[in-house]
C-alpha cells in the first residue's frame, strides 16, 4: 500500500521513497552511495510491498540501463545516487532523452569533484545536470528545499517524466535528503501516466501534441518497436548521416521541453516589490529566505525546478528589482544563467553568494553579503 | 513463420559487409527460435554498440539498441519489469567482453533469465579495425600494427567461472551445432551464454592474410577442437587461441533457479 494521507515526521530521502510509490514506480535499481543510500534500502522492502521490483545493480551504469530496460517494460522506474554515481550515468541519461525513454533520478547532491565530501551538501551538479552527457538535449530538473517538497517533487518528476517522455531529476541534496521534518501527505494527488501507443484514454497528458511527444510503444504489445540511440526518424529508421532528420529529431526533443517551459516550471516569490531579489533553490534557499522574511528591502525568488530554466519568473523579478542577489552553494553555476535572463530583462546589478563545503548559507552571511553590497 | 516474415524488410540494405558472419548466425538464430515456437510479439530483442549489435533492429519485433556494453544491465531491467517477455541480447566482444564486461560476469552470477548471444569476431569492426579483447596474441590490428601483445579474454570460460546457467561455443562454421546450441539456450531459464566465433573478413581477415572470408571458415574450422564436456575450469582451454585451437562445444549446462524463482516470481504489470 502507498503511504496514507495523513502527517508524518520522516526524513528527505524516505520522504522521496513514499512519494516515488505513491507517484506508480514498479521498478527501481540501485547502487549505495552517500547520502542517497536510504531510498534504495526503503525501496527494498516498499517496493516489494506494493508489486514492484527492486534490484541492486553492480554499478551506476548498469542502474540507469536498467531503468530504462525497465521503462521500455512500461514500469515506471527510477534510480538515486549522488555525485560519483551521477558522473558515471550520463551516458545513458543523454540516451535516454534521445530514445525518449521517461525515467527519474533522484541526485542527492553532495561535495565534489570527485569523492570529495560524501556527507556533506552541495549544489555541485547544477550544469552537470543539463549539459553532462554529450549533445544537445533538454531534462527537466526539480530542487526540492524541504522534506515536504521533496515529497512533492519526486512525484511531480514522475508526472513530468511520463508527460513528456524525458529524464527527470530530483535535484535534491544531503541537508535536505538527511532532513527531518513534517509531511503531510494530501488525500488527493495528482498521477500522469504516459501517453500509451494503442491506448486511447481521456487523460491530461494527451494536452502535449502527438508529433511533439509520441505515444509510447510498450514493449510486448505487438508494436513492433525499435528503440535506438542512433538518429533516427519518426519510424525508427535508423539515419546517422542524414542532416535533416537529425536536426528535426533533435530539434524536436528540445522543443519539447523548451516550449512547454510554462507548464513545467515551479517556483515561489516571497516580496516580489522588494528593491533586492535573492535568487536561490534547495537548501542554499535557507539563510535567504530567512532574510527575506524580516526585511522588506528584501525578497526571494526561490526556483523549485532548476531545468528547462524558468526564465519566466527570473525575469519578472528582474525587470522589477534593483538588483539580484544569486544565493548557491557552489562556485557559480546557474548564476550565470540568471545573470544573462535579468542583465536581459534591464536589471543592472547581479551578484553571487556562492558557499561550498557543506554547510548552506546562514541568514547571517546573506545579511553580511548585502551589506558589501551596501543595498541594507 | 518464414524466414522473411523474421526480418523487418523495410531496414534493409543491411550495414554488414560482404562475408560477414554476421548473417549466418542471424539464420542460424532464425532456425532455433523457429523451432521452439516462439512469437515475435513476446520477444525483445537487446543490444549495444557494434555490428553484432545491429541485428536486433532487423529483426521483425520489439527492439532496443542501447549505449555501448550495457545491454545485460538493460535487459536485466526489462526482463524483471515484465518477466513474461522473452529477452535475447545479441552482442559482440567488444561490447560484452571489454566495455560491458561488468553487466557480463554480473549477469552470469545474479542468473536472470536472459539468451545473450555473442558474436565474437576478435576485431572491433565498425570503427575499423582496432584490437579487441579477443584478438588472439600476436595478430594485426589498426592498433596493434606490430601485433596484439595482450592475451585474449576466454568469454565462455569467463562465463562458466562466474555461473551461467548454460554456456557454449561454436564457430560461424558449425551451423547445426550452432542453432542447436541457441535452441538449447532458448529453452533453458537462468542465463545462458552462447559464444559465436565468427570472421570479419574486412577489418580481422584483410590484416591477418586471411581477406577472403572463406579463407576464415577454414581456418575455424581446422583449429576447432570439441570439448563437449559438462565442466568448470579446466587449465587446458582457457586460452582461446586461434593461432593454436578454439575449443568448442557445451561447456556447461546446469540448472541453477534463476533470479526470479529465487525471489518467487516478480511484479507483474499490464496497463498500470
Amino acid at each position: 500500500m502507498p503511504i496514507k494521507p495523513g502527517e508524518y515526521f520522516l526524513q528527505g530521502n524516505e520522504a522521496c521513497t513514499e512519494a516515488s510509490i505513491v507517484a506508480g514506480l514498479k521498478f527501481f535499481a540501485g547502487y549505495p552511495i552517500t547520502p542517497s543510500t536510504e531510498i534504495a534500502e526503503g525501496l527494498s522492502s516498499r517496493l516489494p510491498q506494493t508489486n514492484g521490483e527492486f534490484i541492486q545493480m553492480e554499478d551506476e551504469i548498469a542502474c540507469v540501463s536498467a531503468i530504462i530496460g525497465a521503462s521500455w517494460g512500461g514500469a515506471k522506474s527510477m534510480t538515486a545516487t549522488s555525485g560519483p554515481g551521477f558522473s558515471l550515468m550520463q551516458e545513458a541519461v543523454g540516451y535516454a532523452a534521445m530514445t525518449e525513454t521517461p525515467i527519474v533520478i533522484v541526485n542527492v547532491m553532495r561535495g565534489g569533484p570527485s569523492t570529495g565530501q560524501p556527507t556533506r551538501a552541495s549544489q555541485g551538479d547544477v550544469m552537470a545536470t543539463k549539459y553532462g552527457s554529450h549533445g544537445d538535449y533538454q531534462v527537466i530538473a526539480f530542487a526540492p528545499a524541504s522534506v515536504q517538497e521533496m515529497f512533492d517533487l519526486t512525484v511531480k518528476a514522475f508526472n513530468y517524466s511520463e508527460k513528456y517522455r524525458v529524464p527527470t531529476f530530483v535535484l535534491s541534496d544531503a541537508e535536505i535528503g538527511h532532513m527531518r521534518g513534517l509531511l503531510t501527505v494530501p488525500k488527493d494527488i495528482k498521477i500522469v501516466n504516459r501517453k500509451e501507443k494503442g491506448v486511447r484514454r481521456a487523460d491530461e497528458a494527451y494536452d502535449v501534441p502527438d508529433d511533439l511527444v509520441p505515444a509510447f510503444p510498450t514493449f510486448g504489445k505487438g508494436h513492433k518497436a525499435t528503440v535506438t540511440g542512433i538518429t533516427h526518424t519518426p519510424k525508427a529508421r535508423v539515419e546517422p548521416e542524414d542532416p535533416k532528420v537529425h536536426q528535426e529529431l533533435v530539434g524536436r526533443l528540445n522543443d519539447k521541453i523548451s516550449a512547454n517551459r510554462r507548464d513545467i516550471n515551479k517556483w515561489e516569490v516571497i516580496g516580489p516589490d522588494s528593491k533586492t531579489m535573492i535568487v536561490s533553490y534547495g537548501s542554499a534557499s535557507f539563510g535567504g529566505r530567512e532574510v527575506a522574511a524580516r526585511d522588506d528591502r528584501v525578497g526571494l525568488l526561490r526556483l523549485k525546478s532548476l531545468w528547462p530554466l524558468p526564465v519566466e519568473p527570473i525575469r519578472e523579478v528582474a525587470e522589477k528589482c534593483e538588483q539580484l542577489l544569486v544565493c548557491e552553494m557552489n562556485l557559480g553555476q546557474l548564476f550565470w544563467e540568471i545573470k544573462r535572463v535579468a542583465l536581459e530583462a534591464g536589471c543592472k546589478r547581479v551578484e553571487l553568494l556562492a558557499k561550498i563545503g557543506g554547510a548552506p548559507p546562514t541568514p547571517g552571511e546573506v545579511r553580511h553579503k548585502l551589506r558589501e553590497m551596501g543595498v541594507i | 513463420m518464414e524466414l522473411f516474415d523474421f526480418y523487418d524488410q523495410d531496414r534493409w540494405p543491411h550495414v554488414f559487409c560482404p562475408g560477414c558472419g554476421n548473417g549466418t548466425v542471424m539464420n542460424c538464430f532464425f532456425r532455433a527460435f523457429n523451432e521452439m515456437g516462439w512469437k515475435l510479439d513476446n520477444t525483445v530483442f537487446v543490444s549495444g554498440i557494434g555490428c553484432s549489435s545491429r541485428i536486433p533492429l532487423y529483426i521483425n519485433s520489439d527492439a532496443i539498441h542501447t549505449t555501448h556494453g550495457r545491454a545485460i544491465a538493460v535487459a536485466t531491467g526489462l526482463k524483471l519489469s515484465r518477466p513474461e517477455l522473452d529477452v535475447v541480447v545479441f552482442t559482440g566482444d567488444g561490447d560484452l567482453g571489454a566495455i560491458g564486461g561488468n553487466h557480463f560476469i554480473n549477469g552470469c552470477r545474479r542468473n536472470v533469465d536472459l539468451d545473450v548471444i555473442c558474436i565474437n569476431n576478435n576485431i572491433y569492426g565498425m570503427t575499423g579495425g582496432q584490437a579487441s579483447v579477443t584478438t588472439p596474441h600476436d595478430y594485426i590490428s589498426t592498433t596493434t600494427p606490430f601485433g596484439s601483445k595482450e592475451y585474449p579474454f576466454d568469454l565462455a570460460e569467463l562465463a562458466v567461472a562466474a555461473g551461467a546457467n548454460y554456456v557454449a561455443r561454436w564457430t560461424t562454421r558449425h551451423v547445426h551445432e550452432l542453432t542447436k546450441s541457441i535452441k538449447r539456450s532458448l529453452e533453458k531459464k537462468g542465463f545462458n551464454f552462447v559464444e559465436v566465433v565468427s570472421q570479419c573478413p574486412t577489418n580481422f581477415g584483410r590484416r591477418n592474410k586471411m581477406a577472403d572470408p572463406s579463407a576464415l571458415l577454414d581456418w575455424f574450422k581446422e583449429s576447432s577442437v570439441r570439448r563437449d564436456k559438462v565442466r568448470a575450469a579446466a587449465i587446458d582451454h582457457v586460452d582461446l587461441n586461434l593461432a593454436g585451437q578454439i575449443t568448442t562445444g557445451e561447456f556447461v549446462c546446469r540448472d541453477r533457479e534463476c533470479y526470479h524463482e529465487k525471489k518467487g516470481g516478480g511484479a507483474h504489470r499490464d496497463g498500470h
